[in-house]
């Protein structure tokens, strides 16, 4: 187990599975909000579903209607348990806050690199990540 | 960031749960963007009004809500115009989400006005140097360039937070130094109507997000201006532009020596790029008509019957300021849609090809609603749309 600092965007504590990508993502086109699945083919995360996922990305992209969607998503039971970013921009902020699914970012780039499926808890009011190893 | 006793206890949840979500929005994003502290905002206008893009779940947060919003609060554009949609061949189901949606909106003390073009209908709710909290893009850009007034691009939640606390995080467009030029722009041609929305469909895919100034032959009037940004936001994300001797100046001079040279060609290019040929329909007023824009289709509908579909989307506020102005569009079969536009209307994605003015629709149907789009100036949209035989 090993822990790292980050900032707290959006508050809450939660655990799951590890999915990590090198791309940002734009929630509205890139992620079906009906079965949580990456849909974009040209995104390094086709075909994954990240319910449940702490999802980890560098931050998110494109149109703002993207908050919706993680709402969407949430409402579902198809939002990721967490996010991580390395620096989170508006979207996925609020997105995050309105939905209640804590995010945290400004941490290193090694994390964009864990293996996926590692648990990793990410506790932002803390303003730590736990990762198991 | 800094916040007041009152802004800490806000956050911490005592003055309620929706409002603790809000403030929590405001310093997430401040802190985003690095902003020092909190400044009040003379008026938002919401995003994501039109059910199509924020679906049920969007609409369930907004009922999930509890509050009024304390500075005056109007609406983006919605779906369909919000009393005659059936015209439209919207369905009833996303009818009756859309009018959920607006009440949903009205109910926290939001004034149901749906338009990008605030501005057209209320002196009031911008003036220079006003910070504001504004969401849809072409009303961004005109309030920050045409206006003189401040403000970030807003998405909705972050536009509704500033609605009910009254305040917005000061980074971004409210600050000087992020208000500096970054691009001039020389254009050596005479322009009129829609090469204004030509232009700003080449210059925004220039600039992408930053602050164009140009230096213009021609002198645009008021709605060639916002005709101008809207394309800007579009194809970029242009959120402020300046045109020398024309709106306000820069508050710092140019940042680099970046200068670019259009001319005729570049304009001219954009409409050969996108002909009319094959399209449906005709649809005009993106952003909003105002006033001086519908006695000109007005006039030009003189007399003629349109063979085709034929839009013309405004505010129900301008309608309903020249009724005559609509009877007069409407004897030619044409619709006067209020309420909405081609881009945020599903009623769009029956057709496979749409003729437009507007160099912001034409970056945005094909994208939004798999329609395609030709482009064309005004007369020669309200010629194709009342000729016989196809476009």
């Amino acid at each position: 187990m090993r822990e790292i600092r980050c900032h707290k965007v959006a508050s809450g504590c939660a655990s799951g599975p590890a999915l990590c990508t090198r791309e940002a993502i734009s929630f509205l086109g890139n992620v079906d909000p009906e079965t949580g699945k990456v849909v974009d083919p040209s995104h390094e995360l086709y075909g994954e579903c990240i319910c449940g996922k702490v999802l980890i990305f560098p931050g998110g992209k494109g149109s703002t209607v993207g908050s919706y969607v993680i709402y969407r998503l949430q409402k579902r039971g198809l939002a990721p348990a967490a996010m991580v970013n390395l620096r989170s921009e508006a979207i996925v902020a609020v997105g995050a806050i309105i939905s209640g699914i804590p995010l945290v970012d400004r941490v290193p780039e090694e994390v964009l690199q864990l293996e996926r499926g590692t648990w990793v808890k990410v506790d932002a009011d803390q303003g730590t990540i736990a990762i198991s190893e | 960031m800094y916040l007041s006793q009152e802004e800490e206890r806000t956050l911490s949840g005592e003055c309620g749960k929706t409002s603790r979500r809000m403030m929590e929005i405001l310093v997430a994003l401040g802190d985003i963007y690095g902003a020092e502290r909190l400044i009040p905002v003379r008026s938002v206008q919401i995003a994501g009004v039109s059910f199509k893009n924020i679906g049920d779940a969007g609409l369930e947060w907004i009922r999930d809500l509890n509050g009024q919003v304390v500075v005056p609060s109007i609406l983006n554009p919605a779906g369909m115009d919000l009393c005659r949609w059936q015209e439209m061949g919207i369905s009833e189901e996303f009818a009756s989400k859309q009018l959920q949606t607006v009440e949903a909106y009205r109910r926290l003390g939001i004034t149901i006005d749906c338009t990008c073009t605030p501005y057209q209908i209320y002196d009031e709710l911008a003036r220079p140097g006003d910070h504001l909290a504004w969401s849809e893009s072409s009303a961004v850009s005109y309030a920050n360039s045409v206006i003189g007034a401040r403000t970030n691009r807003e998405g909705g939640p972050s536009a509704l937070a500033a609605a009910l606390i009254g305040k917005t995080p000061a980074y971004g467009y409210h600050l000087d130094e992020c208000r500096r030029p970054t691009h001039l722009i020389k254009v050596d041609a005479d322009l009129a109507g829609s090469d204004y929305g030509a232009l700003g469909f080449v210059a925004g895919r220039i600039v992408k997000d930053g602050v164009p100034l140009f230096r213009l032959r021609s002198r645009p009037l008021r709605d060639e201006l916002k005709a101008l940004g809207a394309a800007m936001a579009a194809s970029g994300s242009v959120a402020l532009y300046y045109v020398e001797g024309v709106t306000f100046s820069p508050p710092l001079p140019l940042e680099s020596e970046e200068t670019l040279s259009l001319g005729r060609e570049e304009i001219e290019e954009v409409y050969e790029h996108h002909p009319g040929s094959g399209a449906e329909i005709v649809a005009l007023g993106c952003p909003h008509c105002s006033v001086q824009e519908l006695e000109r289709v007005a006039d030009l509908l003189e007399e003629k019957k349109v063979t085709k579909e034929l839009w013309i989307c405004t505010a129900r506020k301008t309608a309903e300021a020249r009724p005559d102005l609509v009877r007069k569009i409407e004897a030619s079969g044409a619709r006067v849609l209020c309420d909405t536009c081609m881009v945020v209307s599903p009623a769009s994605e029956r057709f496979s090809k749409m003729l437009v003015n507007s160099g912001k629709a034409l970056s945005y149907l094909p994208g939004l609603c798999g329609v395609k789009a030709g482009f064309s100036s005004t007369k020669d949209c309200i010629r194709a749309a009342t000729e016989e035989g196809p476009a």
